[in-house]
């Protein structure tokens, strides 16, 4: 893909990262003056009962892997340009393409899977 | 009341004869500088009182031609168009605009920045390439349609934006403010109808992509063309066409020319009232 | 292309040359530090949360290994360099594609820039970010 368009994602992944990593920092860390704000146990923000609470709630997992995905991207399209920038000339340029990607889409597996799975559920089946 | 009197200033010089020297190094220069002095009268009287194999590029010595880009006191300027006392220091440093290379003393090799330039097609396209090659009109034009890119066509090419731009500092594949400015300069003109040629080259690595808007380009630039703004209007005319918004409109027609015929309705002139 | 004289290009030593810049490319530099940080803290972020997938041990293991003054001081870094990387983020979004840097205008002396055009922006992303910096410190350190 040329770089239009791989831009253009960029900033709209930044967009979507800003609504939600904004909502995702407020419950976490400005829990202090938002105290129940989506903390159903109240307290520490990530304190198992609330973790295990919202990890259960569909609105949580969908936003999760939506944030992830475009963090994933938004983040290492960052590190791209910077990369890109130090001129590291035709095939490293091309090993920074591959590498970046492979990484990307590994992480996102990994961290969608850990997502849509119920909290728990490895210990529970012995794993 | 104007000052006056004359003052002494240091010149420190960067100075590099290929062949000879292996890395640039710096000389120091001390001269009389009366007021209104710009830096290119002292360059000149340096090389005629110590340094005569000094070698710099001038011309015009009145900010139009843009030979003289220099970094002046750690900013890109043009030699002719900047005072001594408008530095507020008695140390005049000057060397090469960087991020070119070095031929001699405080001559940069503007190559690179003239090849981008020629890349992205600095010139009106047109589909009739018969009538591009052997214009035989003018086109369509009216002025607001010149103050879309007006702006940007006092560009003299001195390569002082090169110079202050980040990316430049380490990437020679980005094209750079001045040629990606003079891109858009062509792309908002009506009389054009490149833009899908020059696209080609604009939507890959090399295009406006890799600015993050520093802003130097634009800070430095001698005759106020600020490239910053046409790269970022750039940026917003191809993300457009990315997403189907941007408004095509065909290139401006030639003005119709007058006919030559001559109207058959105008009287004929009086007879004399002189004779003689 | 390269050229064949003397190679002066500034290297990483031009990405943050500041000094005697206009204040827009502290910006550009802080925004490509705070950005690298937050890459850093995500790919991490992503293994220790990954944690409750093996249930409540797990999890609480992962968090006491991240606590402490230093994580949660480092805690609180990454929520100031998001601030301000989010609002200058929009800063740059808007500029980027073209909104902010206003019309092409006719060049006299002083010269009027995009860059002075857009530092109102400027301006408030600092205040912005220092007031979310501020907000989040004490909600960090004295209501935790």
């Amino acid at each position: 893909m040329r770089d239009r368009t791989l831009w253009t994602w960029h900033i709209f992944a930044g967009a979507v990262i800003l609504v939600f990593l904004g909502l995702h920092m407020t419950i976490m860390h400005l829990n202090g003056t938002f105290p129940t704000f989506n903390n159903p146990f109240g307290g520490e923000a990530e304190s198992w009962q609330n973790v295990a609470a919202r990890a259960r709630n569909l609105f949580f997992t969908v936003t999760y892997v939506v944030m992830l995905g475009a963090a994933l991207y938004h983040g290492l399209f960052g590190l791209r340009n910077i990369l890109l920038e130090l001129d590291p000339g035709a095939g490293l340029r091309r090993s920074i393409n591959v590498a970046l990607s492979v990484l990307g889409l590994a992480l996102f597996a990994f961290g969608a899977w850990v997502a849509a799975t119920a909290p728990g559920v490895v210990s529970r089946m012995g794993g | 009341m104007p000052d006056t009197r004359m003052k002494q200033v240091v010149f420190h010089l960067r100075r590099y004869e290929p062949g000879k020297d292996r890395e640039p190094h710096w000389e120091q220069y001390k001269i009389d500088s009366p007021p209104g002095m710009t830096v290119l009268d002292g360059l000149w009287k340096v090389k005629e009182l110590f340094a005569p194999t000094l070698a710099w590029r001038s011309s015009c010595r009145m900010g139009i031609c843009g030979s003289c880009g220099m970094l002046i006191n750690g900013r890109p300027r043009l030699a002719c168009n900047t005072q001594i006392s408008e530095l507020q220091s008695d140390v005049v440093a000057v060397g090469p605009l960087p991020n070119f290379g070095i031929i001699k003393d405080l001559v940069p090799d503007l190559h690179p920045m003239f090849e981008a330039h020629r890349e992205l097609m600095p010139y009106l396209i047109r589909e009739d390439l018969q009538e591009q090659d052997s214009p035989t009109g003018e086109y369509w034009q009216t002025p607001h349609e010149l103050e879309r890119y007006l702006q940007f066509s006092y560009c003299i090419k001195c390569g002082c934006c090169m110079a202050a731009c980040p990316t430049m500092a380490t990437d020679p594949q980005y094209s750079g403010p001045m040629p990606l400015g003079q891109a858009h300069r062509y792309n908002s003109d009506t009389r054009d109808g490149g833009f899908a040629k020059r696209r080609e080259l604009l939507e890959g690595g090399r295009g406006p992509w890799r600015c993050h808007f520093a802003g130097e380009c634009s800070q430095v630039c001698p005759k106020g063309v600020d490239p910053a703004k046409a790269i970022q209007m750039m940026k917003q005319d191809l993300v457009f066409d990315l997403l189907k918004l941007r408004v095509r409109k065909p290139a401006a027609r030639l003005v119709d020319k007058p006919c030559g015929k001559r109207r058959e309705d105008i009287p004929a002139a009086p007879p004399r009232t002189v004779t003689g | 292309m390269e050229s064949h004289a003397h190679p002066n290009r500034l290297g990483i030593r031009g990405w943050v040359g500041g000094g005697r810049w206009g204040f827009e490319r502290y910006l550009y530099t802080l925004h490509r530090i705070t950005g690298l940080g937050l890459l850093t803290y995500f790919l991490l972020h992503i293994f220790v949360t990954s944690a409750r997938v093996f249930g409540k041990g797990a999890w609480e293991t992962a968090m006491s290994a991240v606590s402490g003054p230093a994580f949660k001081a480092g805690e609180y870094l990454v929520f100031a360099a998001f601030a301000f990387h989010a609002v200058n983020g929009v800063r740059l979004a808007l500029i980027e594609l073209g909104f902010a840097v206003g019309r092409p205008i006719e060049p006299i002396y002083p010269y009027a820039t995009s860059v002075g055009r857009q530092r109102p922006l400027a301006i408030a992303v600092m205040l912005i970010a220092g007031v979310l910096a501020v907000w989040g410190g004490y909600n960090f350190f004295f209501m935790d």
